[in-house]
Order: C-alpha cells, then structure tokens, then sequence
C-alpha cells in the first residue's frame, strides 16, 4: 500500500468529505510525527507502535572501499517499536 | 532530548488545526489512518508512503534463545516482525533538527 492508496480508502469511507481535504489530512498527520522527531520529542500511538529519536555516538568508521579510517561524528535517527497490539496481530493472536 | 510524548490527542489537534475538522472527526481519521496501515501490514503488504518511510513484515525463523539471568534455553517460535525505514527526507530532518 502506498500513501495515495492510502488517501484513497480514507476517501472512500469518508464521502462527505474533499478529496483534497483526506489528502491535507493523511499528509498533516505523517508531516507531525516528522515534526515532532525533528524536534526530538516522541510519538507514541497505543496499539500501534512508537516513534522516537536515538542518539548514534561518535565513532571512527572505515571507507569499505579503501579500507581507509573515517571520522563519523555522532548523529540522530529514527526508530520505530512496533506495539504490543499490532505485534500481536501480526501473530495472529 | 525527548522533550515530551506526542499521542493520538496531538495528531488529531494538528489535523483539527490545518483542515478544521472538528477535534472529534480529527480523532476519528487518525485512528482511520492508522488502522487502514495495520490492516494492510496483518494482511502481509507492505506499507510506503513516500518522504515518510517504509513498514514491512518479516518473517523470522524459529531459534534457541536463552534467558540471559538463568541461561535456561527457551525455543523462540517463528514470528513475523515489523520494521520501519525511514526515508532520506526523515533522517535528514531529524539529524539537522536534532544536532
């Protein structure tokens, strides 16, 4: 599935509503939990999973190529937990 | 870091705010949302939406694992697992925004 399919069963289930309207929607909802990691807060939807920011320290790295030493400064990235809920479900409990 | 937990509550307020639904249909189409992805990750697909990122089900063979307090052996079944990759838009806006 992807985001205009997505848009599209939104849509479907909500005929009175613009379909640019369900677009705005869909987007302003993946747009704040960007937005909130960003800004290095946590988003935690029940059921569903968690979103948050993990700090990556500092590390010396190697260029796989030469094999050559590189500095790699220490950095944020994304994580996802997957909810106990859909973790279930996946499992078809 | 983690200033503070953003929830469903937060979403919804975002969408009341920019498309002026009431804070009651808000809520009700970020739940929509996130129980349309659910439903397509239970049923295998994987779930893209671009500049966000990427939610895929793996399977994961059956393993011996072991409780690491007593090391008592404990078969772990075979499951199916989530995961989540970021696009490059999101790792970028969270290492700039974070540094």
């Amino acid at each position: 599935m992807i985001r205009s399919e997505l848009i599209q069963k939104i849509a479907d289930e909500n005929p009175h509503l613009y379909q640019r309207d369900v677009e705005k929607i869909v987007n302003t909802i993946f747009d704040e939990i960007t937005r909130a990691m960003a800004g290095g807060d946590r988003v935690e939807l029940r059921g569903f999973g968690a979103f948050s920011v993990k700090k990556r320290d500092q590390r010396t790295g190697r260029n796989p190529r030469t094999g050559e030493a590189v500095d790699v400064d220490e950095k944020y990235v994304p994580f996802f937990k997957t909810g106990k809920l859909l973790r279930d479900r996946l499992n078809g409990k | 870091m983690a200033e503070k937990t953003l929830t469903r509550m937060d979403l919804a307020e975002a969408v009341h705010n920019e498309v002026g639904l009431s804070r009651n249909d808000s809520a009700t189409l970020v739940e929509a949302v996130l129980r349309h992805i659910s439903d397509a990750l239970v049923a295998g697909e994987t779930v893209k939406i671009s500049s966000f990122g990427t939610f895929s089900v793996r399977d994961k063979a059956a393993r011996i694992g072991r409780n690491p307090k007593t090391g008592e052996e404990v078969p772990i079944h075979p499951r199916r697992v989530l995961t989540f990759r970021s696009s490059h838009l999101m790792k970028d806006r969270v290492a700039s925004g974070n540094k």
